[in-house]
């Protein structure tokens, strides 16, 4: 016993050391490299010290899980990220609730059964289960088989704190009373299930950065309540290092949308009649083609580059590097701005860019770039759009009002790339685009750059 | 392990795990979600040792628990491996 604990203590430092080499993308790879060390130490260490009951049995379950695994981690785009961190999370939330499950039935009725251990076991339960169905919803969205708009119904905030409360009070009943009937501990797993439903569903498209980073965050939750369970320092460190990066993120994302994290569970902002609050005016827009564009920037010495969600749809993110790469040659000094919002998960686009060997220096955040529109002679947004919209920063009755946005309007020249005129998903038109130093150019954003490129050429 | 340890050890983590985590800048934040979401997959321990306490559906709960741990700790360490490779520098 003495040496699994050591075992522990040792994987937890390599977890620890792992996600602080994550501090550079030199070192990340790495840091990754250690932290699966680690879970192999605390692995092995397990399987010796418990004397494993079935040994065959896990090894089977083991295979087959490393090849559900596997096969996820090779064959996914690197454009489906969001949805496979998604359903990763459910798997997580779900094995610790299977273990504590697992837990109570083994102390049902007997002298182990304390009032603490039962709190621990039915905390995990709740929230693994809830971070099971949650991510599945999420994946589903993500994906496409579920609508990605808010999904809402009457009644719906009620049902949720109806099962919120009724929960709490099974939950509680039957840690206090000894011995609850079972159907009790079945009610806390249906109704934790039903809850990540309910509180997904009606979470739209763009609010998915928080949702993925708070699931996240549960995931953690989930495994730290249950090394209280086990009385396992394993799962409690690591458990606790989730928790936290997940909160973190969840933080970065909902002041990258300046709103709070109620208001992004509970507002179901993105229902197109919710928002726009009927004044939606005609804007009068130029709109262009990539030839005049080409020329555009012929004359530029400083292009930045906007990507957002439309770019990873539209798998633009090699024609987006062409094109750069083009611009490089022509003697233009070239960034890419990445809003922390962009996209369906934190990092999102960031990740896009390096598939497509686009290098992490010319990546610039929000605090960094927006300096740099001043001087700027062309952006070129590419599906993007709440994160450009200057009503941000002065419509007080706009829903996307007080988010930091990205000072595209500021540079000589903005080209706009988008499918149609439609609005993003906030519901409301973009001012931005009847400014006189604005050009629309629409289409699909990888066809529209591999045009751009030829034009480029052929200057 | 008495509680009061047990939960030191918790809040210690959870102070370090901010300390670290926001040192993390924002170009890594999806590895930093994936790799992180392979750790919780420490479950994969608890797991192992539910398979082995006793009752015959907790060693069921168990293999599945062994199952979806194994997903999230093999898939979270190779697709961020996968991603980090890409990240270069010029």
């Amino acid at each position: 016993m003495e040496y699994t604990n050591l075992a522990y203590v040792l994987a937890a430092v390599l977890f620890i050391l792992g996600i602080k080499k994550l501090s550079s993308p030199k070192t990340a790879r790495t840091g990754n490299a250690i932290s699966s060390i680690g879970m192999l130490i605390a692995i092995i260490a397990t399987m010796v010290t418990f004397e494993v009951l079935d040994f065959k049995l896990i090894a089977i379950g083991m295979v087959i899980g490393s090849i559900i695994g596997a096969t996820f981690a090779i064959r996914i785009e690197m454009t489906q990220m969001p949805q496979m961190v998604a359903i990763f999370n459910g798997f997580g939330g779900g094995a610790s609730a299977l273990v504590a499950a697992a837990e109570f039935f083994t102390i049902y009725g007997t002298s182990e059964q304390t009032m603490f251990l039962t709190g621990t076991i039915i905390i995990s339960v709740f929230v693994g289960t809830l971070t099971l169905t949650g991510s599945f919803i999420a994946f589903g969205k993500l994906q496409g088989f579920i609508s990605g708009q808010p999904i809402v119904f009457t009644g719906q905030q009620i049902l949720n704190a109806f099962l919120a409360l009724t929960v709490l009070g099974l939950g509680t009943f039957v840690t206090i009373s000894g011995m609850p009937e079972m159907n009790m501990f079945y009610g806390v797993i249906i109704i934790a299930a039903v809850l990540g439903i309910t509180l997904t569903l009606p979470i739209g498209g763009a609010d998915m950065p928080v949702v993925i980073s708070l699931l996240n965050s549960y995931s953690g939750i989930a495994a730290a309540s249950t090394g209280f369970v086990l009385m396992n320092n394993a799962l409690i460190i690591s458990g606790a290092l989730v928790g936290a990066s997940g909160l973190i993120l969840t933080n970065i994302m909902c002041k990258g949308m300046n709103r709070s994290l109620a208001n992004v569970i509970f507002g179901a902002v993105g229902l197109q009649n919710d928002s726009s609050g009927g004044d939606v005016k005609e804007i009068s827009y130029k709109s262009s083609t990539t030839d005049e564009v080409a020329m555009i920037m012929d004359a530029a010495d400083k292009v930045i580059i906007v990507p957002g969600y439309g770019l990873a749809v539209a798998q633009a993110q090699y024609a987006v590097r062409e094109v750069a790469e083009q611009l490089e040659a022509m003697g233009k000094k070239v960034l890419y701005a990445i809003h922390p919002v962009a996209g369906r998960m934190p990092g999102h686009m960031n990740v896009l860019l390096a598939e497509a060997n686009v290098p992490y220096e010319q990546l610039k955040d929000l605090d960094e770039i927006n300096p740099e529109f001043e001087d700027c002679d062309v952006a070129i947004v590419l599906g993007a759009n709440d994160v450009v919209n200057p009503a941000a920063r002065h419509d007080t009755s706009s829903p996307i009002y007080g988010m930091p946005i990205l000072d595209v309007d500021k540079s000589r020249t903005v080209i706009i790339n988008k499918r149609t005129m439609n609005p993003g998903f906030a519901g409301i038109q973009n001012e931005l685009f009847g400014f006189d130093n604005s050009i629309m150019v629409f289409g699909d954003a990888k066809e529209m750059l591999t045009d751009l490129y030829k034009d480029l050429k052929e200057l | 392990m008495d509680m009061i340890n047990i939960l030191t050890v918790f809040i210690l983590a959870i102070f370090i795990g901010f300390e670290i985590i926001t040192k993390v800048p924002p170009t890594l934040h999806t590895p930093l979600m994936s790799g992180s979401n392979a750790i919780s997959g420490i479950a994969i321990v608890g797991a192992i040792i539910a398979t082995k306490i006793g009752s015959e559906v907790g060693t069921w709960l168990g293999l599945i628990a062994v199952i979806f741990a194994t997903i999230n700790c093999v898939g979270g360490f190779m697709v961020t491996d996968r991603m980090l490779k890409m990240f270069k520098r010029k």
